[in-house]
């Protein structure tokens, strides 16, 4: 027996991989979740990997609610072009137009839980039969118990204590008509692999994850950007901060961080010596200890 | 620096969930955040300190009861090396979730309570670590403190697990003394065992070699998915995808293909933009072979010099994972890496009692059951055996009326062969 030397970012990768090829080797009709974070941008990356000079056999789908990043958008459309893949857009707005599901109120307000329903609304007008995504368990803690193929049933929901075992790295992806499955290629990548990876690829990233001046209020103990989706009132008191985000999602479930961290290796050895985890950084977390279980069982991502 | 994944195998009350938060805690691996979460919880120990155990429970219901269900997986690191970490249940009742957490593990924890010695589950532990085929396995005595530190225990029950480790062929053993509960041995060498020579725990698994199969008599690459662009500039493009379960590949080297059984030659080997001269076990590549054959997912590439078995009818090990207990009137599906057979269970061997290791001859075989039985794939199936080639040596049943995983199989012997 002879030494296996592969280092760790090439051990996550070919795990990653391995696990999309699965995807399509098992599936009809799946789906990439784009979600124009840097999650899912180093799955698009992997994705490259394991399908090119070919085509990547499934779209990208962006769940969109509307309350984006500019940064995020032109991001988006600048790699679709790139990369020649499709892109399937599923809009928040038009859920609420069709009166699936009603804006919240309030100075909290979010599209955050909203996209659920836009989310299993495109998965089903499009018959997706598995959806990637770029969670990870080192998140949170009901994600650490996720299985990297996780089945849905036809509500989206997950079932924590249903779930099939999953042994060695044989992932069972049969489904009945109407389930879909979850699948997370990254599922043991942690925050800071995923940047020593993105450095390593030299991937560009939204600008946003680095240290910029911008407008920001305090909410609830977190900074948050500024913006015309904010329930802001006379209490809010608009500042200047130098800040970056360390994940990317609604402008209003996403809360920045002080920062002067413009370079990949600033950043990298910011988290290192970082006190707060990633998804500290997430209101939609903040509401009971078991707020991602909650979210996970009525079909989040 | 490269990856240990390893499983802890123990109950509750041998301070399992303690221990893989003292690791956690003691090399700074717990967020700000988590650790406020943690302090804010209603459980403490005794002398009022956090209790390390709440960050391994991630379920509602596991918080509610103070038991672990499931398997969570966590992750820490140190400068030499980085931890996944597969927390298991140690109940009986678990036991399919700690097959499937040694499934993927290169070393086990079992943790053995110091007032308590050897007992009933650490027989059980150990044997799933036996045959699930763990190469490194790591003794901790636990809960020092309440034993005084004493040497004399410590020997006592090394000497008993000896016992237990020959008759379960497991030969390479680590032990040690720890306390999780006052961090003794666990991430800092306690000097109140003043006694022990070895190495802390952590120190240990920083440092433990851990070996993949790459030689090149067990190359074997399941073809995962064909890439054909079928453009214009490449019309003859033909790559085979896949991920090389075991042993190396290089140029040049004279393949099979399996079933259809035809030779041929790699003619390249491509990881995306580069094109290494080899690929090794773990790595994701695609190949290209000389001759234009008929290839296809679940289709086998293995170094010409040694074919794997070829065979239908096999004996394996067994764990049943369902509620449903195993049929033998129906057909299931069995999957072997990117290959899916339909296969039928056509007798049960033996059953094992896990708690006293006594085979017994049954005609039922329920959840968390584990013996050997004896299969039939539909089509011929070329796997090693699990002892051999853990990579291609293993499988899983699905129930195609429920599209559950209902059993783990590691197949022992080839009979048709």
């Amino acid at each position: 027996m002879n030494k296996n030397n592969l280092d760790y970012l090439d051990q996550l990768e070919a795990e990653a991989i391995h696990i999309l090829r699965e995807v399509a080797g098992q599936f009809e009709k799946p789906a990439l979740l784009f979600s124009g974070g840097k999650d899912s941008i180093t799955l698009v990356r992997l994705a490259e990997k394991a399908f090119r000079p070919g085509k990547f056999p499934f779209p990208l789908v962006h769940i969109d609610t509307g309350h984006n990043f500019d940064e995020t958008i032109s991001y988006r459309d600048e790699m679709i072009d790139r990369i020649g893949e499709k892109l399937i857009v599923g809009y928040v707005q038009e859920s609420i137009d069709g009166g699936k599901v009603i804006e919240q109120k309030g100075k909290n307000a979010s599209r955050n839980t909203l996209q659920t329903v836009t989310l299993l609304d495109t998965i089903s007008k499009y018959g997706f039969d598995a959806c990637i995504g770029g969670a990870r368990r080192d998140e949170e803690k009901a994600r650490a118990k996720e299985r990297i193929f996780s089945v849905r049933d036809e509500f989206g929901q997950w079932d924590p204590k249903r779930q099939r075992p999953e042994l060695w790295n044989i992932y069972n992806g049969k489904i009945h008509k109407g389930e879909n499955v979850r699948v997370f290629p990254i599922s043991n990548w942690t925050e800071l692999d995923v940047w020593n990876y993105i450095k390593r690829e030299n991937i560009t990233l939204p600008s946003i994850y680095f240290a910029h001046e911008r407008d920001c209020i305090t909410r609830n103990g977190q900074l948050m950007a500024a913006s015309p989706f904010l329930n802001m009132d006379e209490e809010d008191v608009v500042f200047r901060k130098k800040v970056r985000f360390r994940t990317v999602g609604d402008m209003t479930c996403t809360a920045a961080v002080e920062s002067d961290a413009v370079l990949l290796d600033d950043i990298i050895s910011e988290i290192s010596l970082s006190k707060i985890s990633e998804r500290g950084a997430r209101m939609d977390d903040k509401v009971s200890e078991a707020a991602m279980e909650d979210r996970k069982k009525g079909g989040y991502f | 620096m490269n990856i240990l994944k390893f499983f802890t195998a123990g109950s509750v009350d041998d301070g399992k969930s303690t221990l893989i938060g003292r690791m956690l805690y003691d090399t700074d691996s717990i967020l700000a955040d988590q650790l406020e979460a943690l302090q804010n919880s209603n459980r403490k120990n005794d002398d009022g300190t956090v209790d390390l155990a709440i960050l391994t429970d991630g379920l509602r219901a596991e918080r509610e009861q103070g038991i672990t269900i499931d398997v969570a997986y966590k992750y820490f690191q140190t400068a030499k090396r980085k931890f996944i970490i597969a927390d298991t249940p140690g109940h009986i009742q678990y036991t399919r979730n700690m097959v499937t957490g040694a499934s993927t593990a290169d070393l086990a924890i079992i943790l053995i309570d110091a007032r308590n010695g050897v007992v009933e589950q650490t027989i059980r532990h150990s044997y799933l670590a036996s045959l699930l085929g763990i190469k490194h396995l790591i003794v901790c005595i636990n809960k020092m403190d309440m034993v005084d530190y004493s040497e004399t225990v410590f020997n006592a029950i090394i000497q008993k697990y000896k016992a237990l480790a020959h008759q379960l062929n497991l030969d390479e053993i680590t032990y040690i003394p720890v306390s999780a509960l006052k961090g003794d041995n666990v991430v800092q060498k306690s000097e109140r065992m003043f006694w022990y020579q070895g190495e802390s725990l952590l120190t240990y698994l920083e440092s433990v070699e851990i070996s993949a199969e790459t030689s090149v008599a067990y190359a074997r690459f399941p073809v995962q998915w064909v890439i054909r662009p079928q453009t214009d500039d490449l019309h003859d493009y033909r790559g085979y995808a896949g991920k090389v379960a075991s042993g190396t590949f290089r140029l040049n080297d004279e393949v099979t293909v399996l079933p259809s059984g035809q030779k041929t030659t790699i003619t390249k080997i491509e990881q995306f933009d580069k094109h290494p001269a080899e690929a090794i076990a773990g790595q994701s590549v695609t190949i290209h072979l000389k001759d234009n054959i008929d290839i296809s997912r679940g289709d086998v590439v293995v170094n010409s010099s040694n074919l794997p078995y070829e065979c239908q009818v096999i004996e394996a090990d067994l764990c049943w994972m369902d509620a449903r207990p195993l049929d033998l009137s129906i057909t299931y599906l069995l999957q072997h890496n990117s290959k899916l057979t339909r296969c039928k269970i056509q007798e049960i061997v033996y059953n094992v009692d896990i708690n006293t290791l006594e085979k017994h001859s049954v005609h039922d075989f329920k959840l968390n059951d584990i013996g050997r039985v004896r299969l039939k794939t539909a089509e011929t199936l070329p796997f090693d055996l699990y002892d051999d080639n853990r990579a291609n040596g293993a499988g899983i049943l699905i129930d195609s009326r429920t599209n559950l995983t209902v059993g783990a199989l590691m197949f022992r012997m080839a009979l048709d062969y």
